[in-house]
């Protein structure tokens, strides 16, 4: 009887394990064989060879490059963590009836219901030389001269990764601020805390799990990345997604490769660093 | 003109006919069965044109599919996946690339008809017999092999031809004459401080390199034993030169698509940029004024032509070849030709085009008349003259030919530093 449980949990579990195996772990194993593999501009020959890496870790590019996809990231979770967080307190203290909430809530997700390249490149004329910003800060008498940096700069990169990713902050944060006991607030309250002591001791802690999730979100949607920084940037930044998609094009498949996994152990430490802080399994 | 097109029409179908006599039993036979074949063709936007594959249909009867990829996807399928096409459409200097995996066949030139009008410089380099050889992967370099199944490129004209030239034109830089209010004659002022935040350079790097050559040269600043093909000296200081101009805030962006190049300069984004011919083209369309500047130092040529893959054999390559025939007959010439374009076959393509289209295109003269493109759209008015002039002054002053370097690779990673930079 034992037995056939345990082979009934097995049974269980072998569609998705399957499904993991064959389409997640086959092909990072493969891409981690490839990244030892050498090319040409034609062919790829399998060898064992540290080449890639060598060059990799050799190259000062590549550092640059990692500290701006750093940057990218660090600033995109700041700016995503400030809006995200005031818009899912809003929503979840400030909105009593329910129907509105979800009507509010909806609105937020009214963007996503174009594509993401859209979505990025409808910025583009917007912010340009004479675009409607600059046009209408001149109109106003703010400024003479047009404002350079409002596209194709930093600048430009971090806003388009803001629009684009706040969501990812505000879903996961609203969902565990519903959570959280509303006596507990009253409680804070009763023993006389401000409303600023409640939102620090109370509020902030138990959303913790919330916060984490969206982060992990924007983190590795960031870093991910590669189209947004090429349109926004007008291709004059890099970061680690677009070097990995010049050596495709380039049909450097194991350089890119290499640096795929690179990368990819890069935003595992950073994820199992942040798991450390806060217990996500809580909150699922 | 229709006249003509039947005339052609039928003289390819008796030849073809004649050809299967020999060859088969049963011509009839063979007339049925060849409107099931079907060739697929792929290659860069620029000529994989559908209006193309319809009369392919109308004229020759058998079916020709077409895939338009960007230049790297096309070398990436032509070197890596040779059974997934029968022609393959590129750039003589991603054939210097391919032509080594074995993945192209040779074409016999005794079975091309129009071979002997083929311009010069597909055969021995030369437009007229005096002129010089520009740099970099000139096609008739890359153009023949020494005997069938070769993997080396042969010096002089063989039986054996790597590519059948189709397509080819001289770039240079375009600008916003309304923006810019200055006459514009050499490619150094593409790293001028006057423009500073206005300029842009296209983001491919085996064709950047080729325009950022001939700044560096026009600037006075390296003298290069070939821009074709750069010694890891020459890259680095190229770069270094671009590198300062990109911290110093030199480039307002670098586009990547002919999109985004048209949407640079008609936004007034850029000033002075590197570009194609169509996308002048397309920001005129738009009722902005833009020039496809001629500049004193030369054009940066790039030429494209059609190669068979290893695996055609039997009917299908005789349809390829009575397609690459009726290529070279005229009527494609024309098409690109009215475009901007440049054909192989230039007196063949004369027969399709109005005489003032002839004189605007070809020989540089005033149009007499509105200029239209094929598709309709109005390219130029009576009186206007082509930017550049006659085709033996733009051809005639190609100073480099788009090419791959030994160092590619040196060359790519530098790249990708000065994106980062």
């Amino acid at each position: 009887m034992l037995k056939n449980r345990h082979f009934l949990g097995w049974l269980q579990a072998a569609p998705l394990s399957l499904v993991l195996l064959v389409f997640l772990i086959l092909p990072i194993i493969t891409i981690v064989i490839v990244s030892f593999w050498q090319a040409t501009e034609f062919s790829i020959i399998p060898a064992f060879s540290m080449e890639n890496y060598q060059f990799l870790f050799g190259s000062p590019v590549t550092y640059k490059v990692f500290l701006a996809t750093f940057k990218y990231a660090a600033i995109t979770w700041a700016l995503t963590l400030a809006i995200g967080f005031t818009v899912a307190y809003y929503l979840a203290f400030h909105i009593r009836s329910q129907t509105v909430q979800i009507a509010l809530f909806l609105l937020c997700t009214i963007p996503f219901w174009t594509s993401n390249i859209i979505r990025m490149i409808s910025w583009i004329p917007f912010l340009g030389r004479n675009g409607i910003a600059n046009s209408t800060l001149i109109d106003m008498g703010l400024i003479d001269e047009p404002l350079e940096w409002l596209l194709y700069s930093d600048f430009s990169v971090i806003l388009a990764f803001v629009h684009l990713y706040t969501l990812f902050m505000v879903v996961p944060i609203f969902n565990t601020m519903m959570r959280i006991d509303r006596s507990l607030i009253e409680a804070a309250y009763d023993n006389g805390a401000s409303g600023f002591q409640t939102l620090v001791h109370v509020i902030v802690p138990l959303t913790k799990p919330g916060i984490m999730i969206g982060t992990i979100f924007v983190l590795t949607l960031v870093m991910g990345d590669f189209i947004t920084v090429r349109f926004m940037s007008g291709s004059q930044s890099a970061n680690v997604g677009r070097l990995i998609s010049n050596d495709i094009a380039l049909l450097q498949y194991p350089s890119a490769a290499a640096t795929a996994v690179v990368l990819l152990c890069t935003v595992l430490i950073v994820i199992g660093i942040l798991l450390r802080f806060v217990d996500i399994r809580k909150e699922l | 003109m229709a006249k003509v097109g039947y005339t052609r029409r039928a003289l390819l179908k008796g030849g073809a006919a004649a050809a299967a006599a020999s060859a088969l039993p049963a011509p009839m036979l063979w007339a049925q069965d060849i409107k099931n074949i079907t060739l697929r063709q792929f290659g860069t936007g620029v000529s994989n044109l559908n209006d193309v594959a319809t009369k392919v249909k109308e004229d020759l009867g058998f079916t020709l599919e077409m895939t338009a990829l960007d230049s790297d996807s096309v070398t990436q399928r032509a070197a890596t996946q040779p059974d997934s096409f029968d022609i393959a459409d590129i750039e003589y200097w991603i054939c210097k690339k391919v032509w080594p995996t074995g993945n192209l066949q040779a074409m016999d030139v005794s079975k091309i008809a129009n071979y002997d009008k083929i311009v010069g410089i597909f055969k021995d380099g030369k437009l007229t017999p005096d002129s010089d050889i520009a740099q970099g992967t000139a096609p008739h370099t890359v153009g023949f092999i020494p005997e069938p199944g070769a993997t080396t490129f042969a010096d002089e004209q063989t039986n054996w031809m790597t590519l059948i030239p189709t397509i080819y034109n001289a770039d240079t830089l375009g600008i916003r004459p309304d923006l810019i209010n200055r006459p514009i004659e050499s490619w150094a002022e593409l790293l001028n401080p006057e423009f500073r935040g206005k300029a842009s350079i296209l983001d491919i790097s085996s064709i950047g390199i080729m325009d950022m050559a001939m700044v560096c040269e026009a600037m006075g600043e390296i003298q290069y034993g070939d821009k074709g093909n750069m010694t890891r000296e020459e890259i680095d200081a190229t770069f270094a030169i671009f590198t300062e101009a990109k911290q110093a805030g030199q480039f307002r962006a670098f586009w990547k698509s002919f999109d985004e190049s048209v949407n640079l300069m008609a936004s007034g984004e850029v000033v002075i940029q590197s570009m194609w011919s169509p996308a002048i083209t397309a920001v005129k369309s738009r009722g902005i004024d833009c020039v496809y500047q001629p500049l004193k130092e030369g054009y940066r040529s790039w030429g494209g032509g059609i190669g068979l893959s290893q695996s055609l054999s039997g009917m299908e390559l005789d349809a390829a070849y009575e397609y690459i025939n009726w290529y070279l007959s005229g009527w494609v010439g024309g098409y690109l030709m009215r475009q901007g374009y440049y054909s192989a076959v230039p007196e063949t393509s004369k027969e399709y085009m109005s005489e003032n289209e002839w004189g605007y295109w070809f020989e540089g003269k005033e149009a007499t008349d509105v200029i239209t493109s094929p598709t309709g759209d109005t390219l130029a008015q009576a009186g206007e003259v082509r930017d550049g002039g006659s085709f033996e002054e733009r051809m005639g002053s190609v100073a480099c030919w788009n090419a791959v370097m030994d160092e590619n690779q040196y060359m790519v990673r530098k790249w990708n530093e000065f994106i980062a930079s």
